[in-house]
């Protein structure tokens, strides 16, 4: 596939002219944006402005009728589907936390560790040595060695973020897209996870969508307003806040 | 490697169930031969009939729960899976008549010379030697469910829609076997069969061999059964049930899982249905039936979902319970099973394999709570 002159570009992330409609709906509108490698760009926008809809074509879930994604300067997201794009790199948390509830913490963390992924490859796989180790000091990180063995299931809610942080971090991948991690917790655990994903960001590329503003300015991060599936500003909290537009769409309501 | 992976699922459990079944399938046929008649510990011919006939259908329910239970495939076609292996045996115990059958045509069955057949249609060459038709048994089930499921899980089409396939698959399969001109038998199938690899079907020993390897089959079925689900592949595979999408954002193709799964499921329905049908004696079109393969997921469902030894108790019970009361009271069977499956799904969603644990985890949690 030839390269565009678009595609040499330096983002880790590329979106360009996006459009995705649902009968006629246009859910996102000629949206761009660009995410630099090491970023932690935070996406806000009011309700149905499109964000997990710009998760989805990321992450292969849904095809934009029109537009490029580009991740890592060469590969067109858009062709590519669900499995192929994580491989690539690019790693998703939902906002309610998903772990295999039938599965141990340790097999969540084992499933989720970058690596093998073929079904043949998987039956005769026996753990290695370094991924015993890695899931070892996931473990650690996450504080649940003591309960390694225990059913996700069997997890309180607050262990099960937990888990799916460990999960994210067996994964490894280059960007990271997070789904309002905060809705629902309460202002001590919003504050954990502003801390977690700063330490995350120390090594990943993170996108996080969040509705809660304090939660949003704790991060400190450049912010990208979204209206009605497309770009309604962008810069620091302080400078989009005080955007007219940005606060008659949404901050002003 | 390949021992390794066969023992890597090898739990307590399963083990206990292997030798189980191994031992019904020595012992049994043993007491069949080595007892004169007159010995009260003599098994007779029918009894082998019954608990190898049972054999097949826990081969089936096992390969079923291995889809159903470990995937979440809901099929409802797997008798077809069952009655294609039996057809494949049917014709190569059909060629063993040779000129004895009634018309004494030494290459043409029966039911073909009535039909004013000339010659073999092609797909009956090659039915004549075992080893063809042990191969085909394997093929003809595994090489459907690879088409069927290589279209619809490429198509991610799951859940009800995947159950209506299957359950179109068997009922589009049971129509075309009932036609004369499919050169299978038509609406009568296959029957009057003679032997097996030179040995009558009538006679008690082959009737011994047959209980005993059908056990045989099931055991093997268990021990690979539990390798698969007990590997990271299996671990894998449970995921793909509980949460796909989930699976798929972290980087696998669940199409190959299920695929797997499916195709080692119909191979394993295909040789039950082999073995089967010399048993039974006959096979038509009936086996297709779409009630053959909801009463397969039944019989799972039953015994409980998920786990290897369930369906096998699911088999025997239910079967159990169906010749018992067809025998004693027909006309109550279909009302006992519609009843059956209501019961279990409101009170027994682990079936009795779950009961079983239900009962331990309240014994455990009634003594935790008596104070120390
Ligand atoms: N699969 C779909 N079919 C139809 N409409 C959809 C679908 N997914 C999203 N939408 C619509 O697209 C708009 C954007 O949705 P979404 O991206 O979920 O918004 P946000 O995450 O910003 O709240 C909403 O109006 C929603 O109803
Ligand atoms: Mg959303």
């Amino acid at each position: 596939m030839s390269m565009t002159e678009q595609r040499s570009t330096s983002a880790l992330l590329y979106l360009s002219g996006v459009t995705v409609s649902f009968d006629g709906f246009k859910a996102l509108n000629n949206l761009s944006l660009l995410v630099e490698p090491g970023e932690m760009r935070a996406i806000i926008g009011p309700n149905g402005a499109g964000k997990t809809t710009m998760m989805d074509v990321v992450t292969g879930k849904t095809r934009p009728d029109e537009g490029e994604v580009v991740f890592d300067g060469k590969a067109d997201l858009t062709k590519l589907d669900e499995a192929d794009i994580a491989t690539l790199g690019i790693g998703r948390k939902f906002q309610k936390p998903t772990v295999f509830e039938n599965h141990t913490v340790r097999d969540n963390l084992l499933l989720a560790l970058a690596g093998l992924r073929s079904w043949y490859k998987l039956l005769l796989a026996a753990p290695t040595k370094a991924e015993n180790t890695r899931l070892g000091e996931i473990l650690s990180i996450i504080r649940m060695e003591a309960q390694q063995h225990m059913l996700a299931a069997r997890l309180s809610h607050g262990q099960k973020q937990w888990l799916e942080i460990g999960m994210l971090l067996a994964q490894d991948p280059k960007l990271l897209l997070v789904d309002e991690p905060v809705a629902g917790m309460t202002d001590v655990e919003t504050e954990t996870t502003a801390q977690v994903l700063r330490e995350i960001n120390k090594t990943h590329s993170v996108v996080v969508v969040e509705h809660d503003m304090g939660f949003v300015r704790a991060l400190g991060v450049k912010v990208t307003v979204l209206h009605e599936g497309s770009m309604l500003a962008e810069g620091t909290l302080d400078q989009v806040s005080a955007d007219p537009r940005v606060v008659e769409v949404y901050l002003g309501r | 490697m390949i021992t390794r992976f066969l023992w890597q699922g090898m739990g307590p459990m399963l083990r206990v169930a292997v030798l189980f079944v191994l031992a019904i399938g020595i012992i049994l046929p043993l007491l069949n031969q080595l007892m004169p008649a007159s010995s009260a510990f003599h098994v007779p011919a029918w009894v082998l009939q019954l608990i190898g006939k049972y054999l097949c259908f826990a081969s089936l329910a096992l390969a079923v729960d291995l889809v159903w239970g470990f995937c979440g495939i809901l099929t409802l076609g797997h008798a077809a899976f069952f009655a294609l292996g039996g057809y494949c045996m049917g014709m190569y115990l059909m060629r063993q008549i040779g000129s004895r059958g009634q018309y004494g045509n030494p290459l043409l069955p029966d039911f073909m010379v009535f039909l004013n057949y000339k010659e073999l249609p092609w797909f009956w060459h090659g039915f004549d030697q075992f080893w063809f038709a042990a191969i085909m048994i394997v093929l003809v089930p595994s090489v459907l469910a690879l088409a069927l499921g290589w279209f619809a899980f490429r198509s991610r089409v799951t859940g009800v829609y995947l159950s209506i396939i299957t359950q179109a698959m068997t009922f589009a399969l049971m129509l075309a076997f009932f036609r004369n001109d499919m050169g299978l038998g038509g609406n009568n199938g296959m029957t009057d069969f003679k032997d097996i690899l030179g040995f009558s079907v009538q006679s008690d020993a082959t009737r011994a061999t047959l209980c005993f390897t059908s056990a045989l089959a099931l055991a093997i079925f268990l021990v690979i059964s539990g390798a698969v689900v007990g590997s990271r592949f299996g671990k894998a595979l449970t995921a793909v049930r509980d949460a796909e999408s989930r699976m798929r954002f972290l980087g696998y193709r669940v199409e190959g899982y299920k695929l797997f799964v499916f195709v080692l499921s119909a191979a394993m329905a295909g040789v039950a249905g082999a073995l089967y049908v010399p048993q039974v004696g006959i096979i038509n079109p009936s086996e297709f039936s779409p009630g053959n393969s909801i009463e397969a997921v039944l019989w799972v469902a039953v015994g409980g979902r998920g786990t290897l030894i369930g369906p096998i108790l699911g088999a025997f019970a239910v079967n159990f319970g169906k010749t018992y009361l067809t025998g004693a009271l027909p006309e109550v069977w279909l009302f006992a099973l519609g009843a059956l499956f209501i019961a279990v799904t409101l009170f027994l969603p682990k079936g009795i394999v779950g009961l079983w644990s239900q009962i331990r985890n309240r014994g455990t949690a009634r003594k935790a709570r008596v104070p120390a």
